[in-house]
């Protein structure tokens, strides 16, 4: 079996966003950085298949030269190889990061033969747009489930499950096909030292390829305006218990 | 119903969140309706199929799970650029528009250069207008090619708990409670307010709690008259799902902590004696 998964460098917010100056990008001076909480169970899904089923899983990355790091830690958790689109300084928006991935997959099949499953996040952390899975899936001519919490390949088909309103909606297609997770379809293990230790050693191919015209153009970033909550203090410790009553009385849920 | 040449054609599932789709889509002439659920059940590429099928000049639909499903495909098939969660937009030669980034935490202003605008629109991010609906263009079923994704059953939650998207009172847990075990005290308050439990990110990463307990962006996202936060720090991913609770109180051993900030009440302290003492307290009253 071959598996992609697709991820994209994220910096870890924290607790308060800062911009850079020309409000172009996050301030990510002080920041790590990570992939987006989905694309970690898409990272998960990929190795846990080709675990039981043998065969080959690769990561897809475009970004800049440190999203390396990103690429060692999905290798670290059972990846075999990465393949690296460098990108210099600024982002790119959903269409030009498709159909990149879309020429860099397609090369990759061409090579060494179709993938049956390509994972994606139903949406990154940071732009959230929604679309980079189905472009690359419409390209390719393969159908496409998003938003999936459950992922089980039964034969040459897949079963797919999908949170809405509350239920379970559930559809099944035939391989190859290409789905995006959203996280809780599985808890995604952590490194090991070992783990680690072989990352260090998988391929990495880096391509270099001109940032397509975007339709997409970021003019600037902007932090909205706090909700104006007031954090009004009740005390400290066991003895605000009677303030906090008092509170959700007033509330009208005691 | 004549349906003009080129329509602006709004992706329609009947809820407040397309009514909003719609008030942004009239800035760009008179919308007609395509139903989401236009094909039973679900299909999302018949749905996108009919959409692209008008020719439109422009396309706007709810920025919900299934809205942006099918813009993406509506936007793969017409070759065309997307923005997804959008607040705002005004029309012009390229159409300038707010849209939502990290689950909106950050705004982001943008244009998008394109003939034909396909747009999402955020939920709660718009008043919708008191003008008419939209006449709905009932559409012929597409190839059987369009049917190859499309829901085959839909399995109903099993009854029991009080569910975190339409809870009134939420009591959250983060890693300020240790463990697994150290929930206890949190689904004993919970119980006494017949409230929902949730957990941060955090939480559901080290296993301490299903993922379906989680709220935030990339867990449910909560409107509770109450949120009650329990040793949560309050990163961006946790606040983004508390958008739309009315009462939140902070309890955290850190006054600095981003919770405590953004919070409309605080209470300093330990967590393990002040859950259990809030308990006591409503057990004495009653």
């Amino acid at each position: 079996m071959r598996v992609a998964v697709c991820v994209k460098r994220v910096p870890i917010t924290g607790g308060r966003i800062v911009l850079t100056d020309d409000a172009q990008a996050i301030n990510t001076q002080h920041l790590g950085f990570t992939i987006s909480p989905h694309e970690e169970c898409g990272v998960e899904e990929a190795v846990r298949l080709v675990e039981a089923n043998k065969g080959e899983s690769i990561v897809f990355t475009i970004g800049p030269a440190e999203a390396v790091e990103q690429l060692r830690d999905c290798m670290a958790l059972g990846i075999d190889r990465a393949i690296h689109v460098r990108t210099y300084g600024r982002d790119w928006d959903g269409e030009s990061t498709a159909r990149v991935l879309f020429d860099v997959i397609r090369a990759n099949e061409e090579d060494e033969g179709q993938f049956d499953i390509i994972f994606f996040g139903n949406e990154s952390a940071d732009s959230g747009g929604f679309q980079v899975g189905m472009r690359v899936a419409h390209a390719l001519g393969r159908p496409c489930v998003t938003g999936l919490k459950k992922v089980t390949v039964e034969g040459s088909s897949v079963r797919c499950e999908q949170d809405v309103d509350g239920a379970r909606d559930v559809y099944v297609v035939q391989l190859p096909a290409v789905l995006t997770v959203k996280e809780g379809l599985n808890l995604p293990r952590y490194p090991s030292v070992p783990g680690r230790m072989r990352a260090r050693s998988k391929p990495v191919v880096t391509l270099n390829v001109e940032r397509p015209e975007q339709r997409l153009e970021l003019v600037k970033l902007a932090v909205p305006a706090g909700q104006g909550r007031r954090a009004e203090s009740l005390g400290a410790g066991a003895g605000a218990a009677s303030a906090i009553v008092d509170m959700l009385q007033q509330a009208g849920v005691v | 119903m004549r349906i003009p040449l080129n329509p602006v054609i709004l992706i329609d599932d009947r809820t407040e969140v397309s009514r909003q789709a719609l008030t942004l889509a009239r800035q760009f002439g008179e919308p007609a309706a395509i139903a989401l659920d236009a094909f039973q059940p679900f299909a999302p590429d018949a749905v996108a199929a009919s959409v692209v099928a008008q020719d439109p000049s422009a396309v706007f639909g709810p920025g919900t799970e299934r809205g942006n499903d099918v813009m993406a495909r509506v936007a793969a098939r017409m070759g065309l650029p997307f923005a997804a969660n959008c607040v705002a937009v005004t029309p012009g030669d390229a159409v300038t528009l707010t849209r939502l980034r990290w689950g909106g935490s950050l705004l982001e202003e943008a244009r998008l250069h394109s003939p034909r605008p396909l747009i999402t629109v955020a939920p709660h991010a718009v008043r919708p207008d008191d003008g008419p609906p939209p006449p709905e263009i009932h559409v012929d079923r597409p190839d059987d090619r369009e049917f190859v994704v499309q829901v085959r059953e839909r399995i109903q939650p099993s009854d029991g708990g009080v569910s975190l998207a339409e809870a009134k009172v939420i009591v959250s847990g983060g890693r300020g409670v240790g463990s697994k075990e150290g929930f206890a005290i949190i689904e004993e308050l919970a119980g006494l307010l017949g409230a929902a439990v949730g957990c941060s990110r955090a939480v559901t990463s080290a296993g301490w709690r299903p993922h379906s307990d989680q709220v935030g962006q990339t867990g449910t996202k909560v409107s509770p008259d109450v949120y009650i936060a329990c040793g949560i720090s309050g990163a961006t991913q946790h606040m983004a799902g508390l958008k739309g609770a009315k009462r939140i109180l902070a309890i955290n051993s850190d006054p600095q902590a981003p919770l405590m900030l953004n919070a409309d009440y605080t209470v300093t302290g330990d967590l393990k004696e002040i859950v259990p003492a809030i308990s006591a307290e409503i057990r004495k009253r009653r």
